[in-house]
C-alpha cells in the first residue's frame, strides 16, 4: 500500500485525487493525453433519469480567481450513460468509477440510482442535492435538511453501493444538512458544490449567463470550501470528500488536514487538462517537504 | 489536443483594434485549418480560445481583436514572453469535399482561419476565391496576404469605405462549387440563407475548457448536441440548426 493510498468507504484508492463531476466528462478527453488510471477514481458527469440539453448559452463566465458555470446538467440520460458511456469508460479506466446522480423529484433520483446500482463498474453513487443551475429540484433537496434526509432514506433502500451526498454551500448552516444526511443513512458526504453568483455584461446591461445565475468555482472558493469541510467533519462521523478550488498538491494536503478523506478537483481540470495528473505527481514531494509519511495519517490533523 | 510552451515572436497591430501574434513552440504543431488554440493568460482563470490564422513548422500565427480584458492584456505582451498553449483543438475544415472552386467568406476577425484554409486549398490545386466583410476600411485584414497566395479576393465593408458596400452574403455569386465561412453568427446566418450549395461553417461560442470537458459551449444541431470546442467549431451546412 503506497504512501498516497486512502480508503473511500471500503474501496482502496491509490491516491485521494478525484476529478469532480462536470469537469471531466466521461474521462475520454483526458485519456487522450494521459493515462487516467493514475487517478484515485473520477466522478462522471451528473446523470439524470431523462436526457437533458441543459441551459441556454452562454453557460460560462469568468470571475476573479474563478469562474461561473450554468451548464444545467447536460447529459444523455441514465439509459444511454449505462449503454454507451460506461462501456467507453471501461476502455480507458480500469478502476471503480463514481456515478454522480441528480434529479428533479425523489422518484427520478431513486430510478437513476437503482439503474446504476446494477453495474459493478460503479463503485459509489454521489448524489448531487446541490446543483444551483436547475430549477424545481436538485438544490431544493440540498437546502432543506428534512427533504434531503427523506430522499437519502429512499435511495438507500434501492442500492447496495456506498451513497455519498454532495452538499450545497448555499445554506445558512452546512452542518445541519450534513447531520440530516448522516442521520438518513448516507455513507459519506462530499462538499462543496458551487456557490451561487452572477455577472452582468455592462455593454448590453444584461446578465452574462443565459441562466442569469451560475455556480462559482475555482481557487477563489477554496477557503470557503476548506472551512466547510473542517466544520462538517467535526459535526458528523461519516467520511467526507473535500472539494472546492483545489488546484495543487498543497491544497489536497490542506483539505485532508481539515478532515477530508479524499479530495475532488474540479475547475483546475478545465484550465489545465493535466491538473490531476500533475497534482498526483507532486504529492510525494510536498509530503516529504512537510514531513508527512502517509497521507492517511494526516486526515483531520489540523484539529 | 497538445499542450506546449510557446514563445512570442511578434505581436503587432495590423488593423484598428486587431493584432497579429506569432508564436513559436518546441516542435512541429501539425495543425489543421480551422482548428484553434487556447492560451493561458497570467491573472485570468480561463484560457482564451483563438482561431489559428496560419501554422507551419513549430510556429502558429493568430489574429485577435481587442474584445475584453483578456485580449487587452495580450496586446501588451512583448516578444520573448512565454505562453502556455493548448493547440490542435477542434475538428477544423475538411478540404477534401469542396470540388474545384471553393468560395471562402469571412466576417471581421472570422477571416483569420480562412487564410490557412486558402493556403492549403491552393496547395491542393483548387481555384480559390474569397470575400471578406468588415465594418470599415480601418478594420480590413488579410486581403493582401490572400491575394499574394493567388486567391481572387474581394473586400466589402458595411460603410462602403473599402470595396463594395454591404455584407459578404450579398456577394456569393460566381460559379463556385462549395463554401467555407467563418464570422459572427449574424453573418453566418446571412451566408446560410444566401448560399444554395453545400458548405462548412465555423462557429464561435464562449467556452470553459476548449476541449470538450465542461459542456459550456454545446449547441443543438440536426445531428444532436454538439460541443463547439470539440465536435466543432466547424459544422456542415446540413447539420446546422438556427435557434432564436
Amino acid at each position: 500500500m503506497g504512501r498516497l493510498s486512502v480508503d473511500l468507504l471500503g474501496i482502496r484508492l491509490d491516491n485521494p485525487v478525484i476529478p469532480a463531476s462536470g469537469t471531466f466528462g466521461y474521462g475520454y478527453e483526458f485519456a487522450e493525453i494521459y493515462d487516467i488510471n493514475c487517478l484515485g477514481t473520477f466522478s462522471f458527469k451528473g446523470t439524470t433519469k431523462e436526457p437533458r440539453y441543459g441551459n441556454a448559452l452562454p453557460r460560462i463566465a469568468e470571475t476573479p480567481g474563478g469562474m461561473l458555470n450554468a451548464v444545467g446538467l447536460q447529459n444523455p440520460g441514465v439509459e444511454k450513460v449505462i449503454s454507451e458511456e460506461l462501456p467507453k469508460i471501461r476502455e480507458c479506466f480500469h478502476k471503480p468509477v463514481m456515478a454522480n446522480v441528480c434529479g428533479f423529484s425523489e422518484e427520478e433520483y431513486v430510478y437513476t440510482c437503482r439503474m446504476l446500482d446494477g453495474h459493478n463498474q460503479v463503485g459509489w453513487l454521489e448524489v448531487n442535492v446541490s446543483c444551483p443551475n436547475v430549477h424545481g429540484g436538485g438544490l431544493a433537496f440540498g437546502t432543506d435538511a428534512r427533504q434531503c434526509a427523506k430522499l437519502i432514506e429512499k435511495i438507500k433502500k434501492v442500492t447496495e453501493k456506498p451513497v455519498i451526498v454532495k452538499l450545497s454551500p448555499n445554506v445558512t448552516d452546512i452542518c445541519e444538512t450534513a447531520k440530516a444526511a448522516e442521520y438518513a443513512g448516507a455513507d459519506g458526504i462530499s462538499l462543496i458544490n458551487t456557490i451561487m453568483g452572477m455577472r452582468i455584461d455592462i455593454k448590453n446591461r444584461k446578465p452574462l449567463l443565459g441562466n442569469v445565475t451560475g455556480g462559482l468555482s475555482g481557487p477563489a472558493v477554496f477557503p470557503v470550501a476548506l472551512r466547510m469541510v473542517y466544520q462538517v467533519t467535526s459535526a458528523v462521523d461519516i467520511p467526507v470528500i473535500g472539494m472546492g478550488g483545489v488546484s495543487k498538491a498543497e491544497d489536497v494536503v490542506e483539505m485532508m488536514l481539515a478532515g477530508a478523506c479524499a479530495v475532488e478537483v474540479g475547475t483546475a481540470n478545465l484550465v489545465n487538462p493535466y491538473a490531476c495528473s500533475e497534482i498526483i505527481s507532486d504529492l510525494e514531494g510536498v509530503m516529504d517537504r512537510y514531513g508527512i509519511d502517509r497521507l492517511e495519517d494526516i486526515i483531520g490533523g489540523a484539529k | 489536443m497538445k499542450k506546449g510552451i510557446f514563445s512570442i515572436k511578434e505581436n503587432i497591430e495590423i488593423a484598428a483594434g486587431t493584432y497579429r501574434m506569432v508564436l513559436e513552440g518546441e516542435k512541429d504543431v501539425n495543425i489543421i485549418p480551422g482548428q484553434f488554440i487556447d492560451i493561458k493568460l497570467d491573472g485570468f482563470t480561463l484560457r482564451r480560445p483563438v482561431s489559428v490564422c496560419d501554422a507551419y513548422g513549430s510556429k502558429i500565427v493568430i489574429c485577435y481583436r481587442i474584445a475584453g480584458e483578456g485580449t487587452a492584456a495580450m496586446r501588451e505582451y512583448e516578444e520573448g514572453r512565454k505562453l502556455d498553449v493548448l493547440y490542435g483543438l477542434g475538428n477544423g475544415f475538411d478540404i477534401t469535399v469542396c470540388g474545384e472552386k471553393p468560395l471562402l467568406a469571412g466576417g471581421g476577425i472570422g477571416s483569420a482561419p480562412l487564410y490557412m484554409l486558402a493556403k492549403e486549398l491552393a496547395a491542393a490545386g483548387k481555384e480559390v476565391s474569397c470575400v471578406l466583410g468588415f465594418n470599415t476600411a480601418k478594420e480590413v485584414i488579410l486581403a493582401d496576404e490572400l491575394r499574394a497566395l493567388g486567391v481572387d479576393t474581394r473586400v466589402v465593408t458595411v460603410d462602403g469605405s473599402a470595396g463594395d458596400r454591404g455584407y459578404p452574403s450579398e456577394y456569393l455569386g460566381g460559379d463556385c462549387t462549395y463554401i467555407y465561412t467563418c464570422g459572427p453568427k449574424a453573418m453566418l446566418k446571412g451566408v446560410y440563407s444566401s448560399w444554395n450549395g453545400d458548405g462548412q461553417f465555423s462557429f464561435e461560442e464562449r467556452m470553459g475548457c476548449g476541449f470538450g470537458a465542461c459542456m459550456g459551449c454545446t449547441c443543438k444541431t440536426k445531428e444532436g448536441y454538439k460541443r463547439i470546442c470539440k465536435d466543432g467549431p466547424v459544422l456542415y451546412k446540413e447539420e446546422i440548426l438556427w435557434e432564436d
